[in-house]
């Protein structure tokens, strides 16, 4: 069996806050992602969903170690990461890579596409074979950008192709997993499509994980090959696409998938709609017990009190709830 | 009976340093009583500018705004294009309605939402503040808000973005008015609170008899709620059916591609996404003919350079379904063969 490239055990990552108004400020701690179990082999895509708040992001920049992790462990390649320093993590970062969600903000405006993606070079103090102009210009090509509009600035290119140069950026140095942030969320739906089969093709060709972080479930259900459901900094279910999809198992991920509209008047119309009541507690304050049963149709008593461990029902397929749902 | 909103032959350019930015072109479309328009589109559609339009909240010394937008109201009709900025005004938040996308930036911070809900309110109807809250009360019951004799002295900032979209239908809702227009109500909004939004849209509509128009780029959304939906592609109406027709009958390669571009949650096996390719034309150097011409996959099937050189009008090819294009039927009954699996 092959050894995943990146295993978290345990990952918790609160931050201090405050609360209150300007003259009673109390401290809180956010548990914005609080024990979150997660492999990710090489090649496939692992697709990380949930509402706003549920730490979906956190989880995707800890990896990265864009934030230092509370307790857990990340362990990247067999080698575990978690402790170790900025200087310590520069040279796996040519491994690993990170797509933003906002293609404005995540380019620099007074750099050309040509030093922002050559950047990626420079940092690592890596020659590509020809040359990093001529490497930049091949990137851009690639990605399905004019390698001639390799001097213009971020602000001469429309959002979807601004998305494409944070794609060339992150692919530059060949990395083994790639953590894509809500990659498509701020683009036009025709637009959108061509960055998920630009993300499909290279993935094809240079045999990335990615770790696709977004709330569209229906995007998630089309790139992913594991999927991975959070609530409240939880990990609610996780299972191979088609089982999670056809037979979820978790009150909550049943609920979400009901709620996704299809693009289909007769069928959307006709099917069987679970709606939540409520919003997402906060996390500053989750509820004890099981974290969803505030909003959960099914809830029992035991929900209230007790957490609910995160367990395996099937090969490949783990949930964390004392009454799933049968399976169809 | 007459629609309660016709928009005939409705254009909106704004004059800028580098051009007139035509950002919507001849619209027109009606909207009854009872029933849900969906205005859909990608951003730079022109589908808010043209409800800004109706809503007269355009600067008129800003925008160029010719054609019409007639009010059929039990007085009269009023068109709000023509009519005097005074006598718009007083129809708005009375007749007409409107929601946004941004709940937050729409209500004021430094105000109770009872405040706020009363303020409309007495616009309106002749009564005291206390009256104003308890009206508010009822309708942010109305809506769904719990414990709302409570949560009527609170600020928005106490609300969720689920709930700050509960009180601005209460408050759009608040005169009883005939049309409320929806611009993207959900899109600021996480799935689950976005279902129970629209359940509530469809509720009040019942409840009032409303004409609603819903703006949205949600191909989902719009087969859940709408029963006629208008596609807009560069400032233009490329095609409008009844909801039916759009889906499963698309009669213009833009509405054929948009559907074949979208992930559905319906079609767990994986097929390659088929993606429209390009981007959309500037609004202020618009292609001489089709606007859509430089990206559709199926303009070389019309002789001649007609997709190129002549602009196609909106025809209605059946009943109640127009389409903006030049391919003939049959050619468009091969183009909707590539639409997944529905036909």
């Amino acid at each position: 069996m092959t050894e995943p490239i990146l295993k978290l055990e345990g990952l918790k990552k609160y931050f201090d806050s405050t609360t209150g108004g300007a003259f009673s400020k109390k401290k809180v701690v956010v548990k914005a992602v609080d024990g979150v179990d997660l492999e990710i082999f090489p090649g496939e895509t692992v697709g990380l969903v949930g509402e706003s708040g549920c730490g979906k992001t956190t989880v995707g920049r800890t990896i990265l170690k864009l934030y230092e992790p509370s307790e857990g462990k990340i362990i990247f390649e067999g080698q575990d990461i978690t402790d170790l320093s900025r200087k310590q993590m520069k040279p796996l970062r040519s491994q690993m890579q990170m797509i933003f969600q906002d293609p404005f903000a995540s380019l620099n405006p007074r750099q050309t596409v040509g030093a922002l993606v050559g950047a990626t070079f420079d940092i690592q103090g890596i020659t590509p074979p020809g040359g990093v102009k001529k490497e930049v210009e091949r990137l851009m090509e690639r990605v399905g950008l004019n390698p001639e509009h390799v001097n213009r600035y971020p602000h001469e290119f429309s959002g979807g192709q601004r998305q494409r140069i944070g794609v060339a950026r992150a692919i530059a140095l060949k990395p083994k997993l790639i953590v894509a942030d809500e990659p498509v969320s701020a683009l036009d739906v025709s637009i959108q499509a061509q960055v998920v089969n630009l993300l499909d093709d290279l993935q094809q060709e240079f045999d990335m994980a990615y770790l696709f972080v977004a709330h569209d479930l229906s995007v998630v259900q089309h790139i992913s090959d594991r999927v991975v459901v959070m609530y409240l900094g939880k990990v609610m279910e996780e299972a191979d696409k088609k089982d999670l999809f056809a037979s979820p198992r978790h009150p909550y991920t049943k609920a979400l998938l009901s709620a996704v509209p299809v693009p289909d008047p007769i069928k959307g119309r006709a099917r069987e709609r679970i709606i939540l009541q409520g919003d997402l507690p906060s996390p500053v304050n989750p509820p004890p017990g099981c974290v969803f049963h505030t909003r959960c149709w099914k809830v029992q008593d035991k929900c209230r009190t007790e957490v609910p461990e995160f367990l395996q029902i099937s090969a490949r397929h783990r949930i964390a709830c004392h009454f799933p749902e049968p399976a169809a | 009976m007459k629609p309660f909103l016709e928009v005939k032959n409705l254009s909106v350019s704004f004059p800028t340093e580098d051009g007139l930015v035509k950002a919507s072109n001849d619209i027109s479309f009606s909207v009854s009583r009872g029933e849900t328009l969906a205005v859909v589109g990608e951003s730079g559609s022109g589908k808010s500018v043209t409800s800004l339009a109706v809503m007269g909240l355009h600067n008129r010394k800003s925008a160029i705004i010719t054609g019409q937008a007639i009010l059929n109201l039990n007085s009269g009709p009023v068109d709000t294009i023509s009519a005097p900025e005074e006598v718009v005004r007083k129809l708005r938040g009375k007749s007409m309605a409107m929601i946004f996308q941004d709940p937050m930036s729409a209500l004021h911070p430094y105000y109770t939402i009872g405040d706020q809900l009363s303020e409309a309110w007495r616009l309106y109807n002749e009564g005291s503040k206390a009256a104003g809250i308890k009206r508010a009360t009822e309708m942010l019951d109305l809506v769904g808000i719990p414990a709302a004799a409570k949560r009527v002295r609170e600020y928005p900032h106490q609300f969720s973005g689920g709930m700050r979209q509960r009180v601005m239908i209460a408050m759009a809702l608040i005169n009883n008015p005939s049309l409320l227009i929806a611009d993207e109500p959900t899109t600021a909004l996480d799935v689950t609170v976005q279902s129970q939004i629209l359940q509530l849209l469809r509720d009040m509509q019942k409840e009032f008899n409303m004409a609603v128009i819903l703006i949205t780029h949600d191909l989902g959304v719009v087969a859940e709620v709408a029963d006629r939906a208008c596609v807009m592609y560069a400032g233009k109406i490329v095609e409008q059916s009844n909801i039916e027709e759009i889906y499963y009958k698309p009669d213009h390669p833009y509405t054929i591609g948009l559907l074949n571009s979208i992930p559905r949650l319906d079609q767990i096996e994986g097929r390659r996404l088929q993606a429209i390719p390009g981007q959309p034309p500037s609004l202020i150097s618009l292609p001489a003919g089709c606007a859509f011409q430089p990206r559709c996959t199926y303009s070389h099937l019309v002789p001649g350079n007609l997709c190129r050189t002549q602009v196609p009008d909106l025809n209605e090819k059946f009943a109640g379904h127009f389409s903006r294009c030049h391919l003939t039927e049959a050619q468009l009954i091969e183009a909707r063969k590539s639409v997944g699996g529905q036909l």
